[in-house]
């Protein structure tokens, strides 16, 4: 076993050869949008999401399914087909699955991916002087509870589906080509949960350069009318003992980097010349990322600082 | 005029509590408006809206609830309109609003003609209407074989702002057929409705 439970890692990772390593990963949620086939793909790439975090390849998937039997079954269609395409676009295979009835509708993968073992990445290899890059703008969740409202304008809504839609495989190819440290994606704990997993599995501290944070358009106002899930508060109480805001710094503005994203964007550490032609690589491709930050030594009074 | 409201806001999922007490100050020019919510992101976001718009705050906890008690004040800022959209110079505050591709009960082509000729009518308006909504069949006018595209095309020139509605183009699977103006939600709608300084409806 290379990777298992106790740094709070993406995935499990198991050395089957000296060239070859399995990755293990499975996650699923209930539906964040009315479109089914949406729903699917936004969870099928959410699932495959922690295999390119590893620095992986996924290979097979398996449905992870929930149904109530009082919808229509249509729908179940619709949202595997979503699933399929995601996982198809990924250039792996759905190998089959399992379903129960259940009160609410829930779906994800069980993706394996495989690795060279000495090229695994874990959150745990995060070093002092690293650039961190960020690949996905922030403010899905609080998109998705204001869209529930019909507060999100139709530009912030369709903005946040893209990005949920997008696989972080592109993001992954680029990150691969270039020496790097560490990585892990950007889900329910939002921004500052992960990077924090980081920096303690990294025995690092960060510091966060909260004006370099891409942002999904209409979020900054969204939250400022009260549009932030409960999620992001439990992340902000949970971690608030480790982080450091400065004085100035605004509720909303906090909420956002605790905003839990679904499908969001990976975390990078990497040394400074090889995180900024990644950086133009990524953007290149029109991948919307950004360096936010940069690794230093342990600090004893907090583990991340926002500037 | 000073106003009391009292709302209940429990029992409800997020953002309805927001949206409640937004509404319940939005009815309000001045006054205090007493929500009651039972969790702390519901009050927590309330306090952040309510802040962020300038209004003053008082909780108080009752049993496992909130009673938030927020006054709108008679001399504060002019209240920040999210989602609204800017007028241009050389528009007046006239908006229209379509919700048929018909004009009037009866035979469909009569009201086919009557529509356009109504467009033609709204086109030859010196200043042209500041925004004209399209609503439930009336986006087929904006969507890509509509007949009346050259009327419209004429009037976005001129400055006016055509608007479909995103429910009612994903309804009828138009969306990727629209072909003038942009796609808005029922808020933006609301909103130009609100600030127009006259509204004429076309059913």
């Amino acid at each position: 076993m290379l990777i298992g439970p106790k740094t709070s890692d993406d995935a499990a990772v198991y050395k089957l050869s000296e060239e070859l390593a399995i990755i293990q990963t499975l996650d699923f949620f209930p539906p964040m949008t009315d479109d089914p086939y949406l729903y699917g793909q936004i969870a099928a790439a959410n699932s495959l999401s922690d295999i390119y975090a590893m620095g992986g390849k996924p290979i097979l998937a398996l449905n992870i399914v929930c149904f109530p039997s009082c919808l229509p079954i249509e729908m179940l269609e619709k949202i595997l087909l979503g699933g399929a395409s995601k996982v198809s676009e990924a250039g792996a295979v759905i190998a089959g699955g399992h379903s129960i009835v259940d009160d609410t509708p829930k779906y994800g993968l069980a993706v394996t991916g495989v690795g060279h073992p000495e090229k695994i990445l874990s959150n745990s290899g995060a070093c002092s002087g690293d650039l961190l890059i960020l690949t996905k703008p922030l403010g899905t969740g609080i998109i998705n509870i204001a869209g529930r409202g019909q507060l999100a304008s139709e530009e912030s809504i369709q903005a946040a589906t893209k990005s949920m839609l997008e696989l972080n495989r592109q993001a992954a190819e680029v990150m691969l080509q270039y020496p790097v440290n560490a990585c892990t994606d950007i889900t329910g704990f939002g921004l500052l949960g992960h990077a924090l997993e980081l920096a303690l599995a990294s025995r690092v501290s960060l510091e966060i350069w909260s004006n370099k944070i891409p942002l999904l358009p209409g979020v900054e106002e969204l939250a400022a009318m009260g549009m932030i899930p409960a999620g992001a508060y439990q992340n902000r109480d949970y971690l608030k003992d480790k982080i450091a805001f400065p004085k100035e710094s605004k509720a909303e503005s906090k909420a956002i980097l605790f905003d839990p994203q679904t499908s969001g964007g990976l975390l990078i550490a990497a040394p400074p010349a090889s995180a900024r032609f990644m950086l133009d690589k990524m953007q290149e491709l029109s991948i919307n990322a950004q360096i936010i930050g940069q690794v230093n030594d342990k600090n004893n009074d907090y583990t991340i600082k926002v500037v | 005029m000073s106003a009391m409201k009292k709302i209940d806001c429990r029992k409800m999922n997020c953002p309805q509590p927001v949206i409640n007490t937004k509404q319940a100050l939005d009815q309000i020019s001045q006054g205090i408006v007493v929500s009651l919510v039972d969790n702390e992101t519901a009050k927590e976001n309330i306090l952040l809206f309510a802040k962020n718009n300038g209004y003053i705050t008082e909780v108080i906890p009752i049993a496992n609830d909130y009673q938030i008690t927020i006054t709108k004040g008679a001399s504060e800022e002019p209240e920040k309109k999210f989602n609204s959209i800017e007028a241009s110079e050389n528009v007046t505050g006239l908006v229209y609003l379509i919700t048929s591709n018909f004009l009037g009960q009866g035979s469909p082509d009569l009201g086919e003609v009557l529509m356009s000729s109504m467009l033609v009518s709204i086109n030859e308006l010196n200043p042209a209407p500041r925004a004209i909504l399209f609503i439930n069949t009336g986006i087929m006018l904006t969507c890509h074989d509509s007949r009346n595209m050259d009327i419209l095309k004429s009037l976005a020139g001129k400055g006016t702002e055509m608007i479909s509605c995103g429910t009612c183009l994903d309804y009828y699977k138009l969306r990727e057929n629209l072909k003038i103006g942009r796609i808005g939600n029922m808020l933006e709608i609301n909103n130009l409705l609100v600030e127009a300084d006259k509204v004429i409806g076309i059913p």
